[in-house]
């Protein structure tokens, strides 16, 4: 039974258990609800509740689960019969895609008597690709895998609708004139809210440990120390590859710098005018306008900076100043990250120096300040400890950005100072080495785990340091 | 102190600021309407009157301070030493330099206690040495009668220092530019009577060099610190004159009342 | 004040004193304010020609793919050709392959240029039939095998010119360029024109641009922006319809319930960071979560859904919470004050008076996961989809592409034509993304309450 007609049973169980509920509790009260401890709809919630979220909950356990352990059970299978060369999860995905395609062929004995060569002319007719043609031991395991799956589903279907069933009979049977429904109906809410909350706590565990699990994985196949301290990066699919993660770094650092050094001036020099300078109008107009640029994905400033930034820089700059001949380059991938973090550096900051007391200002406009000297001097190193937060937040924001540097950095790992050369970023590869059918065993795939994080690493230290400058500046004038 | 002030005395001192059919506009509100008004050098001025009488306004005019507010416009003439503030050829700049300004909340600038009195000579350009920049520090902090309370920390942040120090801090700050008129916005509001005692005393002394004008909402400061006060009601001056004269023998009906506590 | 007395007033020389003349101090100073002012400004008006220059080169290159260069070919179709079995079965019918289709066209093609009477040197056959766009042919059969009724008539079909056939029109080819090309000759260009006077070649808009799936990378001319387009929408419903109860539920408890604790703290820190981790990091997480560990498929619309929510949420529960702090206390105390519970006087009251900012807050968020890229290049979405798409909610599972990666995709490909198309699918993103937002700031102007 599919998802979607097993989530409609669900539902209309969970509608009925309302109206029964409901019914129950006024026929309880002999028709006059005022008899009731709660409002009758608040019984009908209960019963709907107890009939829907566990079997809501158990499907999606279960949906999770299930590949997970039907997969370490065909593969252990498979295994034996397996070339000691051969990689487990290229011919697991042959497998999966098999299992799925099964049905469209025939029933699993006509699969099982056709030759190798004949299913995948076979498969091919049904619009499915294979890595390569099926050993017998292979369509054994895609038999076995989808005769487990089938099981399972069944399996699954059975286990929700029982357990809604139990749910709505143990609801209904709670339901006297003096039950408490609001505060169960009300307790049951908050538990889901709760778990709604968790929900961003189990995020970052997520990341944390799927990129702890496979970066430790790395670890195995590739030695740590060469990975931090070696400085060629040169990922060759067949062994013997140099991954070391400084010429990334470099790469990103220095993008991020450039991007930097074009956005805090114009960012901070533009917030300190319309902080100070600029009329209301101006203000409510040219305000947006900048926070537009904020709002345009960064796959728009990837294309801007491929197809007209690059083009330019090479013609006008790295091809006369014979500096380079490429139109990706860190100048490139950094000017146009530099557009992308202008509003980043000017909303933030405009916000930091509003903050800043009016009393100081007329303290020092009173004393026959210019208001440039008073931006200067008593303004901007008030406001400077947030200032700095902004430019840490708008750092780690150029450091993780990924599509400016895909389109417009280039793609060789190299550790040089000229910024018309075309160099690469920790996301970058990260993006190159995932993208595509990857094998998930080898060092040059999971490498980008190890990337990934020593990105997230670095981001988190920047973003709680800014943030925790931002709020202690914050409370210095609350 | 006031008691042996004698009208003589008042007499004998020159006009400082003058203001004539003064008008003040934040936007389409008219708030100040007609003011006429002499202020005397080497005088303590009082402004009182109930709260929103305009009598705020009408100080932050006298050094142009209303400039920062885009919404304010004034008319009419007010003349500092015979020269219209609000010709064109007047940059609000140099007339701050000359009337200076000490505001309600202490605001000293999140620096250290010498900086923030050596902020004004520094972007004035009036010292040519650190040790005459040390010189006016020290001269203004004494003024204020800050000096023995700051002289060992002197590095420490303004802001550190407990309400009252920090509003003669602002007072210094305000005196080392050497201004020839020194305007105060409820210089008192907050701070506790002790530190409000002090003030009082400073002002009282600074009035030998300078002209004072001084905005308050209470009566009996205004009689202790004041020799002329302005009563403001509703954006009009009701009434201009001697301070003992205004308390003991007011001519308008509005500032009897006042003074009595019927309005305000 | 004893210290007083001993220091007469310090009286420091000034250079001026009268306030009508300047000194030199003050015009120096002036200067320095004007020059400052300067920079201000110089910096604003830094920040709007970038964006100005953004928009500009993004719609001067993408602009033109939403007109397509067509040739209008009267073509009979001979049904002994096309319908072997003569049965009018589509079935049947679909044996016969596009090459057959293919030289129906070039021979109606042929025709139609010997009829006209365009002569032009040094131009064979191979280049005539080169005009059409190697889509056409498929087009063409799929409008037969829709109506075999057509079989048997002659047509007036509007057959795509090749990509560099179009391009002549738009400025990217040129006649001298050409020369240069190995996929386009002179005299080509020369029959265009010719056509074009005899009212047989036309550029006109482009709807397919928006219906047609992905084409190969030698026909940038038939790429059509349907399966993205449908893909990022069932993306966005899969966001919707997470994010929403779930983000509003999170900021309903942590800004009502929650006790403030070091729990409760770390909550609030941990989504105020997340909010703030790069999104590839997202990418990964839904890479090694959802289809190495759950084995969900590849390029599914239900994996980049559940990827972009993850990365959404947070940045729907801090505006939330915004809303909900908004609405004064003395709401929730009149509630509280007749008897309701606390949950009640926050489902009756807070929330309904709080639902225009987290609405608009949604939108927002909304508008961010429509235009994120890069975690959805980790989960597969570029690869190569030509099939549409089944309806919700089996289609989720299907393999569909999304419009910020298709950009990225045709980015890739070598003809220069796909750059056309890459700005173009980029125009239908931001225009998508102005009507979001238009829509959160007609939102937030229409309710916004002044308390």
């Amino acid at each position: 039974m599919s998802i979607g007609i097993l989530s409609s049973i669900l539902l209309a169980l969970a509608a009925a258990g309302y109206f029964i509920g409901r019914a129950r509790a006024v026929s309880a009260a002999g028709g006059d609800t005022r008899k009731l401890h709660s409002l009758a709809g608040f019984y009908g919630q209960s019963v709907a509740l107890f009939t829907a979220v566990p079997a809501f909950l158990l499907m999606a356990a279960w949906l999770f689960i299930q590949p997970i352990l039907i997969e370490s059970r065909v593969s252990g299978q498979l295994q034996q019969t397996l070339a000691p060369d051969a990689s487990l999860s290229l011919v697991m995905a042959d497998v999966r895609r098999l299992a799925n395609a099964i049905d469209s062929i025939g029933t699993a004995d006509e699969v099982a008597a056709l030759s190798p060569e004949a299913l995948t002319a076979r498969l091919g007719e049904q619009g499915v690709a294979m890595g390569g043609d099926m050993s017998v031991a292979q369509v054994a395991a895609a038999n076995e895998y989808r005769l487990l799956s089938n099981q399972s589903r069944t399996g699954m279907t059975v286990a929700t609708i029982a357990l809604a069933l139990a749910g709505l009979a143990f609801a209904l049977r709670r339901i006297r004139i003096d039950f408490r429904a609001r505060n169960v109906t009300e307790q049951f809410v908050m538990v889901l809210m709760i778990a709604a909350s968790l929900i961003a706590v189990l995020t970052t565990a997520g990341i944390v440990v799927s990129l702890l699990f496979e970066t430790i994985h790395f670890f195995k196949l590739y030695p740590a120390s060469d990975f931090f301290l070696s400085t060629t990066w040169s990922p060759k699919f067949g062994g013997g590859s140099d991954l070391g993660i400084w010429p990334l770094l470099w790469g990103t650092l220095y993008v991020s710098l450039i991007a930097l050094i074009v956005a805090v001036p114009v960012g901070l020099m533009s917030a300190i005018y319309l902080a100070e300078y600029a009329s209301p109008r101006v203000r409510t107009w040219v305000k947006p306008a900048i926070e537009i640029l904020a709002g345009i994905p960064t796959i728009v400033y990837g294309l801007f900076a491929l197809i007209t930034v690059g083009p330019l820089l090479r013609d006008y700059f790295a091809l006369p100043l014979g500096l380079g001949n490429s139109s990706s380059s860190v100048m490139t991938a950094g000017l146009v990250m530099g557009i992308m973090v202008i509003p980043f550096v000017s909303s933030l900051s405009d916000d930091i120096i509003n903050a800043v007391p009016q009393s100081l200002r007329d303290g020092s406009l009173g004393l026959g300040a210019t208001p440039s000297e008073t931006v200067r001097q008593v303004v901007l190193p008030a406001a400077l400890p947030g200032i700095v937060g902004a430019i840490l937040l708008a750092a780690s924001r150029a450091i993780g950005e990924t599509m400016i540097v895909v389109m417009g950095a280039g793609a060789a790992a190299k550790l040089s100072l000229n910024p018309f050369e075309a160099m690469t970023t920790v996301t970058v590869k990260i993006v190159s080495q995932l993208t595509g059918d990857t094998e998930f065993a080898s060092p040059e795939t999971l490498v980008a785990f190890a990337l990934g994080l020593t990105l997230f690493v670095i981001t988190l230290a920047l973003n709680i340091l800014a943030l925790w400058i931002v709020r202690r500046y914050r409370e210095q004038y609350e | 102190m006031k008691d042996v002030l004698t009208e003589n005395a008042v007499k004998a001192e020159t006009s400082k600021i003058s203001a004539r059919k003064a008008q003040v506009y934040y936007g389409t509100n008219h708030a100040i309407k007609d003011v006429d008004v002499e202020i005397l050098d080497k005088t303590v001025t009082a402004f009182i009157g109930p709260s929103g009488c305009g009598k705020s306004t009408f100080l932050r005019c006298l050094n142009r301070m209303n400039d920062t507010i885009p919404s304010c416009r004034v008319e009419g003439s007010i003349t500092l030493d015979g020269e219209d503030i609000y010709d064109k050829r007047v940059d609000p700049v140099q007339l701050r330099a000359k009337v200076g300004m000490v505001f309600q909340k202490p605001n000293p600038f999140p620096k250290s206690i010498y900086d923030n009195v050596a902020y004004g000579p520094k972007i004035h350009g009036l010292t040519r040495s650190k040790a005459e920049l040390d010189e006016i520090v020290e001269k203004s902090l004494r003024r204020a009668a800050l000096w023995n309370e700051v002289k060992d920390r002197l590095q420490t942040p303004g802001t550190g220092l407990s309400g009252g120090q920090q509003q003669r801090l602002c007072i210094a700050r305000a005196v080392a530019t050497s201004p020839e008129v020194l305007l105060m916005d409820e210089p008192c509001s907050a701070l506790d009577p002790i530190a409000t005692a002090q003030v009082e005393e400073l002002i009282d002394e600074l009035r030998t060099n300078f002209s004072v004008v001084i905005v308050t909402h209470s009566m009996q400061q205004a009689a202790r610190v004041s020799q002329r006060t302005a009563f403001f009601h509703l954006g009009n001056l009701v009434e201009y004159g001697e301070t003992g004269q205004i308390f003991t023998n007011p001519k308008d009906p509005r500032t009897e009342s006042y003074i009595t506590g019927r309005i305000g | 004040m004893t210290d007083l007395s001993a220091s007469p007033a310090a009286a420091p020389v000034r250079a001026s004193s009268s306030l009508l003349t300047l000194d030199a101090r003050v015009r120096r100073r002036n200067a320095a304010e004007a020059r400052f002012r300067g920079y201000g400004f110089a910096a604003i008006l830094l920040a709007l020609l970038a964006l100005v220059w953004l928009l500009y080169s993004i719609f001067s290159a993408g602009l033109p793919a939403f007109r397509q260069t067509v040739i209008q070919i009267p073509v009979t179709l001979d049904a002994a050709q096309l319908d072997k079995a003569g049965n009018r079965n589509p079935d049947e019918m679909a044996k016969a392959s596009t090459v057959t289709y293919g030289k129906v066209l070039s021979e109606a093609l042929k025709a139609a240029v010997a009829q006209n009477g365009i002569v032009i040197e040094g131009l064979d056959d191979k280049e005539i039939a080169g005009m059409l766009s190697q889509e056409a042919p498929a087009m063409l059969r799929r409008d037969v095998l829709a109506n075999p009724a057509l079989l048997g008539q002659t047509i007036t079909f509007q057959a795509y010119a090749t990509g560099r056939v179009d391009g002549y029109y738009k400025g990217r080819v040129t006649l001298d360029s050409a020369t240069r090309d190995s996929n386009v000759t002179p005299e080509q260009l020369h029959l265009a024109d010719a056509l074009k006077e005899k009212g047989l070649l036309s550029t006109s808009f482009n709807s397919g641009f928006l219906t047609m799936p992905d084409a190969s990378d030698k026909r940038p001319e038939a790429a059509g922006l349907g399966i993205a387009i449908l893909g990022s929408a069932y993306m966005m419903v899969v966001v919707l319809v997470l994010s929403l109860p779930i983000g509003v539920a999170a900021s309903i408890y942590l800004e009502e319930f929650a006790p403030k604790n070091r729990w409760t703290d770390l909550i609030e820190v941990n989504i105020a960071n997340l909010a703030a981790v790069p999104s590839i990091v997202f990418g990964i997480l839904g890479l090694a979560i959802f289809i190495n560990m759950a084995g969900l498929p590849q390029s599914a619309p239900i994996v980049g859904g559940l990827v972009l929510t993850l990365m959404t949420l947070p940045r729907i529960i801090i505006p939330t919470r915004a809303a909900l702090k908004a609405v004064p206390p003395s709401i929730r105390d009149a509630a509280l004050g007749v008897g309701a519970s606390k949950m009640q006087s926050i489902f009756h009251h807070v929330l309904p008076l709080a639902a225009p900012g987290i609405l608009t807050g949604m939108i927002i968020g909304l508008a961010q996961a429509l235009g994120e890229t890069a975690p959805l290049l980790l989960i597969g979405m570029v690869a190569f989809v030509r099939e549409f798409p089944a309806a919700p909610p089996s289609g989720l599972f299907d393999p569909a592409a999304a419009l910020p990666v298709q950009v990225y995709n045709w980015t890739q490909r070598g003809d220069p034509g796909f750059v056309e198309r890459a700005s173009g699918a980029i125009i239908v993103l931001l225009v998508f993304l102005l009507i979001m937002n238009t829509l959160a700031i007609i939102l937030r102007r229409r309710f916004e309450r002044r308390w």
